[in-house]
Formats: structure tokens, C-alpha cells, sequence
């Protein structure tokens, strides 16, 4: 089940520093938005404060408002726990638990969150390598570690180890950065089928892999976004001439 | 000589420094080694390590009491302050730069080069002039004190070697603060935290000065924690400064005994971690 998020006149500050600037951004439930942009323009942090991550960062502050479903995400009260069962996060690099196996990462949130017990367990990890396409592959090696996979499987266990919290959305940031291109495509592959049952917020440096999985996309630049709009539309026609700047490669 | 045959001669003398100054270091070590083995190794048999001391002249003298003692004192300071370390070093980890951490890391710091005799005395005054009596337990509990520093700098060393990413990996899941530290960090940093709990260990197996003034000795088996108590060092000491040659070589012996215990030590450890490491 999908749940939409909306960001509202967010602005957060490092210490002294701001690094985003009032941002209003809506990502609609069953679309993939992307988050494109120079590096250190803010996207990453942007996603983290979606999750609450931000709060591992000492002097981060930081005001407005974000909703996932109905429920605001910044109220100080909220369950942080089932917040992040509800929103799960995808690594720039793949990051399995090393001392962990294969078996064992996907079942690490299931048993957190007690969501199964017993043969339920076995099944879930199952159905969850599965829809990553990552049954086949280690079926007969499942009491292996998580880390001896290749760097395209372990953020392919990556996802899965999510998928069996069942999320309503999933902030991915720059999961393809540290992949080939084949292992790319195969996560672009999953996105795609993803996004039909749930959100996906994706932060990507690849403009042309924005254009190929996201229906939103959301150009942002030094803490501010600059431009959202229909990814067809954006692609083929900007607004902005900063944003015309930086897909048409003359800035980024 | 021409430039690059120069610049070849340095390279080459500082090559051989080098290498001189690894092998000394070794050398000292070997040494102490074969001198142990070669006048302790005579000495040594079963009821050399199972009979009680024998006065000077009397055959049959053996070291069984303070082999017992030292186990026990090594013990409780270990149990002492394997917890209290370990836990200290997961507060350092958990808040890096508040003023507490910093205190303590510094403290900790300080407390590791503070000289032993300092802590016996402390010790001392804490515990045998109180109870009035020299133990076993105020012997622990020195050793605690030397050992708490040592396992909570060099596991705090551990656990920042778990990368933020990891963490990270198991906070976005959904678990606390806690379960990640008890899940996954502490699993991932087990290695580096035993081998810090072994120094430890055999730094407190050979402490001598502390023990003399807390357990004192004695030449009778342990009956309670509340008495004074032998232990290895304290014996090494007190019978290598006699001029009888029984107990001379009786004191190489037990020196032998001790190497070679904290030796075990270290290799059951390391045998220790490399099964834990094949189950994952």
C-alpha cells in the first residue's frame, strides 16, 4: 500500500549552514520522483530527513513540515521505529549486515519488527529474494554471508531486506552509483515494477536514468528546488533556465 | 659516486636499519624466551605445579597455591571490568564529542599510564585498610582498575571501525539505537574486542606491585576471597631476590609457568575468533 509524501516549506540547517531552503515537493503514491542535481546541492539530505536519518547528525535543526500518509514525519512524538517500517532506504553503496548471511539479512527486519514467526519467516525471505530476482541466484547458498555476493547482488539483498518490512515508500539514493551497468539495469528493472506498488523517491546524478524511471522529476540546486514537473515534459521542454543549464550539460 | 647511486646507498642503508631494528626487537623477545625456557623448563612437572611452597632446602616445593591465586585474582578482574569496559566504550562510541565522552576518554588515557604501585596503593587504602585484611578480592580489584582503561580505549578503537554505513543500514530498518549497537555493531567489532580483552588480560597476569599490596601472599591454599592470597609475580619476586639457588630456579620455573599461561590464553582467543568468524 503506497502512501503518498509531501514536503512543506522544509528548511534545515548544519550547524550555522543551511542546506535546504523552504522546499515544497509532493511525491505521489505508485510514481518514482527523482531528485537530480549537482553534488552537494541537498538532495541526499533532503531524503533523509523523509526517514528521520538526519537526527544521527549532531547540530542539524530544522523547521516545516513533512507528511507520509497523514501522519507528519517532523512531530517529535511520532513512533520512529514504525516511521522507518513505513519508509525504507536504499544506500548509495550496498550496505548487507556483514555478519549476517543471505538468509538471515533479508529475516533481520522481519524479526525486528516481528512481522512473522517460524516457517513464515523462510517464506516471506523467499517471496521477497524473489521479487528481487535474487532467488535463482543464491537459493543453494542462502547460509552464505550477505557480503560475499557481487556489489549488484548485495543491492539487490539490499532491497529485498526492505521489501520484508513491506514499506509504503522507498528513498533510494544514488542506488546505482557504485553498480555496473548491467547490475543498473536490473535495478532500474526492479524500480519500474516497484513503483506500481510503491513510492519511490530516487536521488540520482544519471539524468538519463531519471528520464527513464521516474514519472516526477525534481531538479534541485544549492538547497532550493528549482523545478518540478511531469518527467516527460521536463525532459523535452524546461522552465527554468538553470535547470536547461544543467541537463543540456552546460552546467553540473 | 654519481647521483642515482647515491640516492641507491641511502635507500639501501635505511633498508638495513630497518630490517636491524625489526630483528632487535624480536632478539630481546627471543631472549627473554630461551633464558625462561632454559633455566625454568628443569624445574617443571606435575607436582611442581600442584604441591604447596616448601621452606628453603625442603624438596618438593611447588607453586600450586599461587597458580590458583593468580587464576582467581586475573579472574575476578576480568568479570570486574570486561563489562564496565565494554560498556564504557559503547557510551564513547554513541556520543563522540560530548563533554562526558571526551572526560572520559581522557581520564582513561591518563589512567593507563598511571604507574601500577600507584593503583595497589590506591587500592590499598580503599579496601585493606578498611577490611583490614589483605584478599584475593582487593587483588581483583586492582587488576580491574589497571584493566578498565585499556579494554574501554581499545574497544572504543573497535567500534568506530564499524562503518556509519552499517549502522545506518540497521537504524533505516527500524531498529533502535540499542538493537543496532547490541546486534550489529558489537557482533561486527567481537574480533578487535577480544584481542584487546587478551592484552589486557595478560597485562594484568604479570602486574606485581599492585598485587603485592593488595593480596600480599602466601604459602598456604586459598580457603576464602578474604584472605591474603598468592599469585605468580608476587612468588617470581619474592623468591628470585633470595639467595638460595632452590628457589631461584623455582622462580624461573614459575615465570616459564605464567609465559606460557598467558600464551594459551592468547591462542585459545584467537581460536576463538576464527570459528566465530567461520559460522558467519
Amino acid at each position: 500500500m503506497a502512501e503518498s509524501v509531501t514536503v512543506e516549506n522544509l528548511s534545515f540547517w548544519f550547524g550555522k549552514q543551511q542546506v535546504l531552503k523552504d522546499v515544497s515537493l509532493s511525491a505521489q503514491a505508485r510514481e518514482v520522483t527523482a531528485l537530480i542535481g549537482p553534488s552537494g546541492c541537498g538532495k541526499t539530505t533532503l531524503l533523509r530527513c523523509i526517514n528521520r536519518l538526519y537526527r544521527l547528525y549532531s547540530g542539524a535543526s530544522i523547521t516545516g513540515k513533512i507528511t507520509v500518509g497523514t501522519e507528519n514525519v517532523l512531530d517529535p512524538h511520532i513512533d520512529q521505529v514504525e516511521l522507518r517500517r513505513r519508509v525504507g532506504m536504499i544506500f548509495q553503496k550496498p550496505n548487507p549486515f556483514p555478519h549476517l548471511s543471505i538468509f538471515e539479512n533479508v529475516a533481520a527486519g522481519i524479526r525486528l519488527h516481528g512481522l512473522a514467526q517460524g516457517r513464515e519467516v523462510a517464506e516471506r525471505v523467499e517471496s521477497c529474494l524473489k521479487k528481487v530476482a535474487l532467488w535463482e541466484e543464491v537459493k543453494d547458498r542462502l547460509d552464505r554471508p550477505g557480503t560475499m555476493l557481487s556489489i549488484g547482488q548485495q543491492q539487490r539483498l539490499c532491497l529485498a531486506r526492505t521489501l520484508a518490512v513491506e514499506p509504503r515508500v522507498f528513498l533510494m539514493d544514488e542506488p546505482c552509483a557504485s553498480l555496473d551497468p548491467v547490475s543498473t539495469m536490473r535495478i532500474e528493472e526492479l524500480i519500474r515494477e516497484l513503483h506500481k506498488e510503491y513510492t519511490v523517491i530516487i536521488v540520482t546524478h544519471n539524468m538519463q536514468q531519471a528520464a527513464r524511471i521516474s514519472q516526477q522529476t525534481a531538479f534541485v540546486l544549492n538547497g532550493e528546488v528549482v523545478e518540478v514537473g511531469r518527467t516527460a515534459e521536463m525532459f523535452v521542454r524546461t522552465r527554468d533556465e538553470r535547470t536547461e543549464a544543467y541537463l543540456t550539460g552546460k552546467m553540473g | 659516486m654519481n647521483g642515482k647511486q647515491l640516492r641507491l646507498a641511502k635507500s639501501y642503508l635505511w633498508e638495513v636499519i630497518c630490517l636491524l631494528s625489526g630483528f632487535a626487537a624480536m632478539a630481546v623477545l627471543f631472549l627473554i624466551l630461551y633464558y625462561i625456557v632454559r633455566r625454568g623448563a628443569g624445574v617443571i612437572n606435575l607436582s611442581f605445579l600442584t604441591n604447596l611452597p616448601t621452606p628453603v632446602g625442603v624438596p618438593g616445593g611447588g607453586i600450586g597455591n599461587a597458580l590458583v591465586g593468580s587464576a582467581i585474582m586475573v579472574g575476578i578482574g576480568t568479570l570486574l571490568a570486561v563489562p564496565q569496559g565494554i560498556a564504557a566504550a559503547i557510551y564513547l562510541d554513541q556520543h563522540r564529542e560530548s563533554r562526558l565522552a571526551i572526560a572520559t576518554r581522557f581520564a582513561a588515557r591518563v589512567l593507563t599510564g598511571v604507574p601500577s604501585l600507584i593503583v595497589g596503593l590506591f587500592v590499598f587504602t580503599l579496601m585493606v585498610l578498611r577490611t583490614g585484611s589483605y584478599s584475593a578480592l582487593a587483588g581483583g580489584l586492582a587488576l580491574a582498575v589497571m584493566m578498565v582503561p585499556v579494554i574501554t580505549l581499545s574497544a572504543e578503537e573497535m567500534l568506530r571501525l564499524v562503518p556509519s554505513t552499517w549502522r545506518e543500514a540497521s537504524l533505516a530498518l527500524g531498529a533502535t539505537h540499542r538493537q543496532t549497537v547490541l546486534r550489529l555493531v558489537l557482533p561486527a567489532a567481537t574480533k578487535g574486542i577480544t584481542v584487546g580483552i587478551m592484552l589486557a588480560i595478560a597485562l594484568a597476569a604479570g602486574q606485581t606491585a599492585p598485587i603485592l599490596l593488595t593480596a600480599l601472599t602466601s604459602r598456604f591454599w586459598l580457603e576464602n576471597l578474604q584472605q591474603p592470597t598468592a599469585s605468580l609475580p608476587v612468588l617470581i619476586y619474592s623468591y628470585a631476590i633470595t639467595p638460595f639457588a632452590d628457589w631461584q630456579q623455582q622462580a624461573w620455573g614459575a615465570a616459564l609457568v605464567l609465559v606460557v599461561m598467558v600464551l594459551l590464553l592468547n591462542v585459545a582467543a584467537q581460536l576463538f575468533v576464527a570459528a566465530r568468524n567461520r559460522e558467519v
